[in-house]
């Protein structure tokens, strides 16, 4: 009970930091429509869908995605900030629970996240993206990306945690371009040469954009495979995975910064 | 009483031992100065009062809570000013100390109130709304202590509050602590100052590689580091100066460093008579490498 309400004091931490400078989180929720706008039509034009469909229709499902995952960025980057110029310590130096620091980072990112996630769907809509399937689905959708944030947040604390100096969160800053294209986000992996689309498949950012699509009632540019059969259980099953690694690392990190 | 009690800490970084057999007793309601050079084991020491890391070996209790088994009872009694100003440099420094307050398990009306005796207290009611990334250092430290006082802990530990402040923010903190103390609580301060902790502590314990070697009273260590030093730089004559003078020469620099015995007037007296020209002489207390010398007979570790 007290390490739940010393996370949401920290979650109102942040939340306090978004109104004294809004610029930074503006600026990306500006950057996640400008890559929309430069990937749905400057590259948008030049790529096909296999089985069909609109490009726009495709591609929506797979920004959100990306977005959920790009947000490993943030996580890392204000969890080593923290760590590095020794608040961590205070906390911890503090009677709260030791989850309280990663519960703050969890409902602050969350919300940062729904907030990119609600941008995505309102310009989707504007440039012409469709919800083609029932409510239910969609908020299914919606979830399984969330669900992918989630998981993605616990790799951050862990990074975050374990190299307090700045060099990880620049690895991680480069490391979320390639892992982030080199999947079915952007474009459909039977488009790649074989090897290729075999890995972009297993990417768990496949799953969960493969089956946003599904759930959108968006063309998923995949005419059979594993993927495309299981996305959606695909799309739960990583991201709980992924958590249950990260989140027990996490805490052991957490624990080693008493050795 | 004692307020804090360290026996035989041990603490090992790889080769490094950063604690090796390190004691400590403060009595209640002092300040207590924890002296010694970069990489001495200040900070270790610290952190394992503070909770904050386990030792290898020993055993230490603060205000009366064993660290290791009553960790949460410690974390109840202490406030933690570390090393780096661990305040949020975007908020302000009132949603600092009411954030801090709130974790503490206070509710936003007294988290309010105590921020605002608080801001107060520490001189910075002025600068309340204003995001810390705008204050001073000196400012930012009043804050980081004000943080750590939420619920006027039993114990407070400063880790080197003045490095990198200029002198009036250094005087500015040494008036915070000052009030700290005067309210009860009592403060572990760690420096490498000698004359901070002269100014500051009624206790002091100089340490090394981990280990306590020397302790006493400021009064005491001063008596055993010698008095002040005089520097006298000389257009010639240096060697023949520094022998009756019982100093040390550096050719290099031209300069001559003399432990001050009996009074400065002997010093010149003696120079008089030798019928050299002072080019400058400077009156300075000993620093902290002159007093490890004297204390330890060794270089301090760097």
């Amino acid at each position: 009970m007290t390490t739940l309400r010393a996370g949401w004091i920290l979650t109102r931490r942040e939340l306090a930091h978004w109104r004294r400078e809004p610029w930074g989180p503006i600026f990306g929720l500006v950057f996640s429509i400008m890559l929309l706008l430069v990937f749905g039509f400057l590259f948008g034009g030049a790529i096909t869908v296999p089985g069909g469909g609109d490009y726009i229709a495709f591609l929506l499902p797979g920004m959100m995605a990306l977005s959920m995952m790009f947000g490993v960025e943030t996580t890392a980057t204000k969890m080593a900030a923290d760590a590095g110029k020794g608040i961590t310590d205070r906390f911890r130096s503090m009677p709260i629970g030791s989850a309280s620091p990663a519960l703050g980072r969890v409902g602050a990112d969350m919300t940062n996240s729904a907030a990119e996630l609600a941008v995505l769907l309102v310009g989707g809509l504007a440039i012409g993206w469709r919800i083609e399937s029932d409510p239910g689905s969609a908020a299914l959708a919606v979830l399984l990306l969330l669900l992918l944030r989630f998981s993605m947040l616990w790799i951050g604390i862990f990074v975050g945690l374990t190299f307090r100096g700045g060099g990880a969160t620049a690895a991680v800053q480069v490391l979320v371009w390639p892992i982030g294209f080199l999947s079915t986000a952007i474009v459909s992996a039977e488009t790649m040469p074989a090897w290729l689309g075999a890995v972009a498949a297993w990417n768990p950012l496949s799953a969960t954009a493969t089956a946003a699509r599904e759930l959108f009632g968006n063309p998923t540019g995949m005419t059979g495979g594993v993927l495309a059969d299981h996305a959606v259980w695909l799309a739960l099953g990583w991201p709980l995975l992924l958590a249950a690694i990260f989140i027990p690392l996490s805490a052991r990190a957490y624990r080693r910064l008493r050795d | 009483m004692h307020a804090l009690i360290a026996e035989g800490l041990r603490k090992r970084y790889g080769d490094l031992a950063a604690l090796d057999g390190f004691d400590l007793h403060v009595p209640a309601g002092v300040i207590h100065g924890l002296l010694g050079p970069n990489g001495a084991g200040k900070t270790t020491a610290v952190k394992a009062l503070a909770t904050l890391i386990d030792v290898d070996e020993g055993t230490a209790s603060v205000a009366g809570f064993d660290v290791r088994t009553q960790a949460g009872r410690v974390r109840r009694s202490i406030g933690l000013v570390g090393q780096n100003a661990a305040v949020d440099e975007v908020l302000s420094g009132r949603q600092n100390l009411v954030m801090f307050a709130r974790l503490y398990g206070l509710n936003s009306a007294d988290a309010r109130t105590r921020a605002d005796g608080l801001l107060g207290t520490f001189g910075l009611a002025d600068a309340a709304d204003r995001p810390v990334k705008t204050y001073s250092g000196g400012m930012r430290r009043r804050l980081d202590i004000a943080a750590g006082l939420i619920l006027t802990p039993a114990v407070l530990f400063l880790d080197e509050p003045t490095t990198g402040l200029d002198p009036r923010a250094r005087n500015e903190v040494w008036t915070s602590i000052r009030e700290v103390a005067a309210r009860g609580t009592t403060v572990l301060l760690t420096t490498q100052y000698l004359d901070e902790a002269d100014q500051l502590a009624s206790g002091v314990t100089v340490v090394d590689h981990g280990r306590v070697i020397a302790e006493g009273s400021p009064e005491k260590l001063k008596r055993q580091v010698g008095g002040d030093r005089v520097t006298i730089t000389l257009h010639d004559g240096i060697e023949e100066a520094a022998r009756r003078l019982g100093g040390e020469a550096d050719r290099e620099s031209g300069t001559i460093t003399v432990e001050v015995t009996s009074g400065l007037m002997a010093i010149v007296r003696t120079l008089d008579e030798l019928g050299v020209a002072v080019e400058d002489l400077q009156l300075r207390r000993p620093t902290l490498d002159e007093a490890f010398l004297k204390l330890t007979g060794t270089e301090a570790s760097r």
